[in-house]
């Protein structure tokens, strides 16, 4: 396309205004002269993607003598329209700051100082130190004498700042090396997202995308300061306001997001349950639900066995020693052909719609007003405006983020959300869904890519040591239902399994000898190797050398005292950076001494985002290529690079000396050199021989046209099946399309099939078949995403192209759950069918007033000398902390505390307060505090500000204090973590910290040491 | 044909897009701040900052919370009360095709406190280094390439907005009336005088003590154009106490 959005005025020929000057007369010389020379003029432009939120805002950067000169927004991306936050705008000085690592650094154990090293020395010594550990500490069987071929001593940590072909081989070399201790951000970012999404929908993705959150009706923003942590979502929400929309923020503070809101009301961190919980009871009670689409497509009329109950706060089937549930309590009533009972009169007793509204008939307003610290005024006032949306022709969307997850019961707080659309027949329609505002990045795509512990790329548990060969482990993970108008989609996990082992192992890979599945290493079952865990066993000394990159966990880690110590246990490290952090300069930290720390530490210097090409996949699943402007800056080098040459630098040790278990390692088919195009085609994946896809043949070795072609014979490779389909033979590498043509149906929603690609094969709205009655014809005309028209769907690619469900061969819309409804009653979470409202691990208060269960009865508790909990309404620590994110530093602050633009905005540590409690604590706004738990202390700048409001919680006050989780010693002046101050609490589905809830108090700071 | 901002206050949400897209384009260096309390940083314009988001945050009687962003910078008067108090040739001038009032090195020669008193919106700085005084130049050099200036392009959610005069006047006003809806109070910032137009949903001064210019209302036009200037700014501001 030659015409594009990026001039304002449209070209008409002699387009520069230059040239019309002399007509005016008036000052020309000096205007023209002091006009001159437009600094990207001649200038190579190339298209990038900014590295903060998953907004993925593509960028122009401007290079002149192979220097990086400007950075601004791309006006042709459909998400920002050319626009970029303060972090965006930031990005040249980022890139060219002198402050980059450039060379590779290295400390020896002991030593006060970094010293230069050239790459070869690094990685030599590298390769050294892991074939040594991992030949020392190699597991071949566990206690119970099972095979599970792993390593525990080393971990891998990062990153959610690779890109996708980044991400592919690092997992890829992860496993090959048998590491299981194996985390990244997405980990304490939106962990429960997957679980909670998943059990809903059968995907653990936002449902939607940036673009399409115009069409709501209503934008309930909880748990999200959408406005300052994924800036381009407002340019949506202020389309849909402009239109009529409402838009309310439901959060602890006032924050940006409040400002532009039509209202906004302060709730007490940790209790979103009791404040939705509210809600499904308003909707019950006031029959505000979309009727059609919950009997039709929710399992609201199935029918669970008898074993089911729900008793003061605890569900059945739990072992108080284990602290864990048997989930077989909580089964459907299976016909005798195994077909789920239904009852779709919702008589029966036992019909989830029944069940549930009898769970929720607890959550009264003086209840949920009581726990909430939210006026019943404002509880209905949300509650009105928010249900209305349950008719066909009205949407509303929910957009969290870390405010829900980040909590001992993140997974239900936004598995709740998933009752409240599925009851107003929000999911699947324009301007509706779940919008969860992924974190960093790249967060989605690594999360797909599975830079976690528990899944193998494309959402596949690890297998556990319980799983000896490859039939066993698919026959306990693939899904079977007996009803025929269930898809079940997972029911083909066999195939993208399959695929992935040809994949790791290619040619080794064969039939008799289970595609290498001995090679992948087993955990054991019930152990987690999440972060919290890491750390706890790294600090007793369990853990002795890893790798970490783009991450900084001795900032951004709960109780960061114990943390920061169990780094100084490690006998090595590897580290890959942009800029030095808190955890590559942990062992000079203020108040130790560098002789007693011990850690060998090698720091590789990485390349940044417009110095390399790949692929990050945005919040909305958009999978875009971003290409190389410049030279990496310096001797610095992508990270693809680095673990390529590492894992062949260990791989050439083994072939040489051989060693512990070499197979997985020797035998993996592996590129020999890092190349992004090279990985994206991998990725998709091969055919392994001529094979015929319908009636189009395909040779071996070439690309496999999408998943639905995957085979479990050995015919296919795809080291991910979510992607196969982005990279074709027929039309290249999807992800660098940049087509913004539309139909006017797709306009009328904001849809844009053409631009980049989205998993899965290009759907654009995630189970759009629920935006269409069972006939196909849309419930919303106005905004059409789908509609079957002459014998097809047109519109988004549907979700499932079969016929609408009253047609011959019609199937039930939600693809990718075992029984194609979307679930209410989610059996297979760790803590029950239904949310239910328990306190935050430290709470100001002593009775829980839902039950007599205090706390998440299954939250995982980390045990050690440092870690300790403040009782409940501890008078010591009577406020309430939540810590949060804002517009102009991202996640640890490790890179954007370098923009000298950003830092100059946003200098300093604070601690927002209400004027009530400042004048309680004799604290002036300006004043330094120290805010302290029982586990560390920090010291913030008060900002005392009519923002934040004190809380009457049961009958009495509640001071809530909130503080931004970015700043970090290795800027001197700005302040330290936060994290030292807060709990090593897990959710029990995915072990995501309690950041958002713990118990402080604070006085005026003595000595001002920090700041 | 003259070109004009419209800054409608009621979209922006404070990302500071514009106030770090403007230090970028520039390659203007930060300044050293401290947190004192409020997100305003750094707190007020100075020589290496010349576009700055201004927040206020106000509770009404009913405990309802406001909390004000306004992206301020020069607001290219259509009659220059700078541009009239200089006294050196060629120091400042205004582009006749854009209207964009620019500061040349000349102005190192001027007398700052003449021209920063003359301007009522509190925007000319000095910069002790040059001498020269320092404002928004309305990225003219970005404009003449038909470029959006930086702080605008930044802009994502409509708050900025630049284009011909006639379209952002037309612009405003239609804002205005859908505004006004849910905010009586809200009106244009001297939209006659001044090329670079706000939109605020409230009193002006709750947003920034001169978002408005108050001491040019006393002033007749005729007496601006005859030179008899005083120093604005002090006016407005023994106004305001």
């Amino acid at each position: 396309m030659t015409m594009t959005r990026r001039t304002f005025i449209k070209v008409t020929g002699a387009g520069l205004a230059g040239l019309t000057l002399g007509r005016f007369g008036l000052d020309l010389g000096p205007v023209e002269a002091y006009a001159a020379g437009l600094k990207i003029e001649g200038a190579k432009e190339t298209i990038s993607i900014c590295p903060f939120c998953s907004c993925g805002c593509n960028t122009l950067v401007h290079v002149k003598d192979g220097r990086i000169i400007n950075i601004e927004g791309d006006p042709d991306f459909p998400i920002s329209g050319g626009g970029l936050c303060a972090k965006g705008a930031s990005l040249k000085s980022l890139h060219i700051s002198p402050e980059r690592l450039t060379k590779p650094l290295y400390r020896a154990p002991g030593s006060d100082k970094w010293e230069e090293k050239d790459w070869n020395w690094m990685m030599e010594r590298i390769a050294r130190r892991i074939k040594d550990q991992r030949d020392k500490d190699f597991l071949q069987k566990n206690a119970a004498g099972q095979l599970v071929n792993r390593l525990e001593s080393v971990f891998h940590l990062g990153s959610s700042q690779v890109s996708n072909e980044e991400a592919a081989v690092l997992h890829q070399m992860v496993r090959a090396f048998g590491i299981v201790h194996f985390d990244h951000q997405a980990r304490i970012c939106h962990s429960p997202s997957v679980p909670a999404l998943a059990e809903c929908f059968g995907r653990g993705a936002m449902t939607n995308h940036y673009n399409d959150i115009q069409n709501a009706d209503a934008i309930l923003i909880m748990g999200s300061n959408a406005a300052e942590h994924h800036p381009m979502t407002f340019k949506w929400a202020l389309k849909a306001q402009a239109r009529g929309a409402v838009i309310m923020h439901v959060d602890p503070k006032f924050s940006r997001t409040s400002a532009r809101s039509d209202f906004h009301v302060p709730i007490r961190s940790g209790t979103d349950i009791a404040f939705l919980g509210g809600m499904i009871k308003y909707i019950l009670e006031k029959k505000k639900y979309f009727a059609d689409y919950v009997l039709d497509y929710t399992n609201a009329s199935f029918l669970v066995g008898e074993k089911y109950s729900f008793k003061d706060g605890m569900f059945s089937g739990f072992d108080p020693d284990k602290k864990k549930y048997d989930k077989s309590a909580w089964a459907f009533d299976k016909d005798a052909d195994g077909k789920v009972k239904r009852d779709p009169t919702y008589k029966h007793p036992r019909c989830v719609m029944n069940l549930m509204k009898a769970h929720y008939s607890r959550y009264d307003l003086d209840r949920v007003s009581s726990v909430t610290g939210v006026s019943k005024q404002d509880l209905l006032r949300v509650y009105e405006a928010y249900t209305a949306t349950g008719r066909p022709d009205k949407a509303g969307t929910i957009v969290y983020a870390l405010g829900w997850t980040q909590h001992s019961v993140g997974v239900q707080n936004i598995r709740l959300s998933g009752l409240v659309q599925q009851l107003l027949g929000n999911i699947g329609i324009a301007g509706g869904g779940i919008n969860a505002l992924r974190g960093e990045p790249n967060v989605q795509g690594t999360t797909d890519h599975a830079l976690l512990y528990g899944y193998l790329p494309g959402y596949h548990s690890t297998p556990t040591a319980n799983y000896q060969t490859l039939e066993e482990y698919l026959k306990a993970y693939t899904p079977v239902t007996k009803d025929p108008m269930s898809v079940n989609w997972w029911g083909n996990r066999p195939k993208y399994v399959v695929s992935l082992l040809k994949s790791w192992y290619g040619d080794n890979a064969t039939k008799e000898n289970d595609y290498g599945y001995s090679w992948v290493p087993k955990m054991d079952p019930g152990v987690d190797y999440s972060h919290l865990y890491i750390f706890d066993r790294m600090y007793k000394g369990g853990i002795k050398g890893g790798l970490c990159f783009a991450h900084n966990p001795c900032q951004s880690i709960p109780n960061l005292n114990k943390v920061r110590k169990a780094w100084d246990k490690l006998d090595w490290v590897v580290i890959g950076e942009v800029f030095h952090n808190e955890t590559t300069d942990n062992w000079r930290r203020p108040g130790v001494d560098p002789k007693t720390v011990k850690t060998e530490v090698f720091l590789l210097p990485s390349a940044y985002r417009a110095e390399k090409d790949g692929t990050i996949s945005n919040s909305g699943r958009w999978h875009m290529w971003h290409y190389k402007a410049v030279e990496p800056l310096g001797q610095s080098r992508n990270m693809g690079e680095m673990f390529v040459e590492i894992m062949n630098r260990v791989r050439a040790l083994y072939a040489k000396e051989g060693g512990a278990f070499p197979e997985p390692i020797t035998k993996a088919d592996y590129p020999a050199k890092f190349e992004a195009e090279a990985e994206a085609k991998r990725i998709n994946g091969f055919f392994t021989r001529d094979t015929k896809v319908g009636d189009k043949e395909y040779k071996k070795g070439q690309l496999v046209p999408g998943f639905p072609s995957l085979k479990d014979d050995g015919s296919t490779t795809s080291l991910n099946w979510l992607y196969c389909g982005g990279y074709t033979e027929a039309e290249g590498n999807l992800s660098k399309r940049r087509d913004l043509t539309q139909t006017p149906m797709q306009a009328k929603i904001g849809l844009y099939p053409g631009f980049a690609w989205a998993w899965p094969m290009n759907r654009r709205v995630l189970y759009n078949r629920a935006s269409v009655d069972k006939n196909g014809k849309p419930f919303n005309p106005d905004k059409t995403v789908i509609v079957w028209q002459d014998g097809k769907w047109v519109g988004d690619v549907p979700d499932g192209g079969y016929p609408p469900m009253s047609m011959e061969g019609g199937k039930y819309p939600f693809i990718m759950t075992t029984e194609g409804h979307s679930q209410l009653f989610g059996p297979g979470r760790e803590d029950g069918p239904f949310p239910e409202h328990y306190e935050p691990a430290e709470t100001p208060l002593v009775v829980n007033p839902f039950s007599k269960q205090m706390h998440n009865p299954c939250m995982k508790v980390i045990q050690s000398d440092m870690d300790q909990l403040a009782k409940n309404g501890d008078p010591r620590f009577p406020i309430v902390l939540t810590t949060y994110s804002l517009t102009e530093h991202w996640c640890s602050g490790s890179e954007t505390r370098n923009s000298p633009p950003l830092l100059e905005a946003e200098p300093q540590q604070y601690v927002e307060m209400s004027p009530q409690l400042a004048q309680e604590k004799g604290i002036k706004n300006g004043d330094v505090v120290e805010v302290e738990s029982l586990r560390g202390k920090t010291q913030a700048v008060a900002m005392v500000t009519v923002r934040i409001k004190p809380f009457k919680v049961a009958g009495k006050t509640v001071h809530l204090v909130g503080m931004p989780f970015c700043f970090g010693w290795s800027k001197p002046k700005c302040g330290d973590s936060t994290n030292r101050v807060t709990v090593s609490i897990g959710d029990p589905n995915t072990t995501i910290p309690e950041y958002k809830a713990c118990l402080v108090n604070l006085r005026k700071a003595e000595k001002v040491t920090e700041l | 044909m003259p070109k004009a901002f419209f800054i409608d206050t009621t979209k922006c949400t404070a990302c500071r897009g514009c106030q770090v897209g403007c230090k970028e384009w520039k390659d203007l260096p930060a300044v050293p701040t401290k947190q004192t309390g409020t997100h305003q940083n750094p707190p007020d314009l100075n020589p290496f900052n010349l576009k700055l988001v201004r927040f206020s945050e106000h509770m009404d009687k009913n405990g309802v919370v406001s909390w004000y962003f306004f992206p301020d910078q020069c607001r290219h008067c259509l009659e220059a009360p700078c541009k009239q108090a200089s006294s050196v040739e060629g120091a400042i001038i205004q582009d006749a095709a854009t209207g964009a009032v620019i500061f040349t090195e000349k102005t190192a020669k001027e007398d700052f406190e003449v021209i920063h008193g003359a301007c009522p919106y509190d925007i000319p700085r000095l910069n002790p280094a040059t001498k020269q005084i320092v404002k928004c130049d309305m990225c003219v050099d970005r404009v003449k390439a038909n470029l959006l200036p930086m702080c605008v392009k930044s802009c994502a959610m409509g708050a900025m907005n630049f284009g011909e005069r006639a379209d952002m006047l037309k612009m405003a006003a239609d804002r205005l009336v859908m505004v006004k809806k849910k905010f009586p109070k809200a009106q244009l910032c001297n939209p006659d005088d001044v090329a670079v137009i706000f939109l605020v949903a409230d009193e002006p001064k709750k947003y920034h003590a001169f978002a408005v210019a108050e001491g040019p209302a006393l002033l007749t036009r005729k007496q601006m154009l005859a030179g008899a200037f005083t120093p604005l700014r002090r006016l407005a501001r023994a106004m305001q106490g």
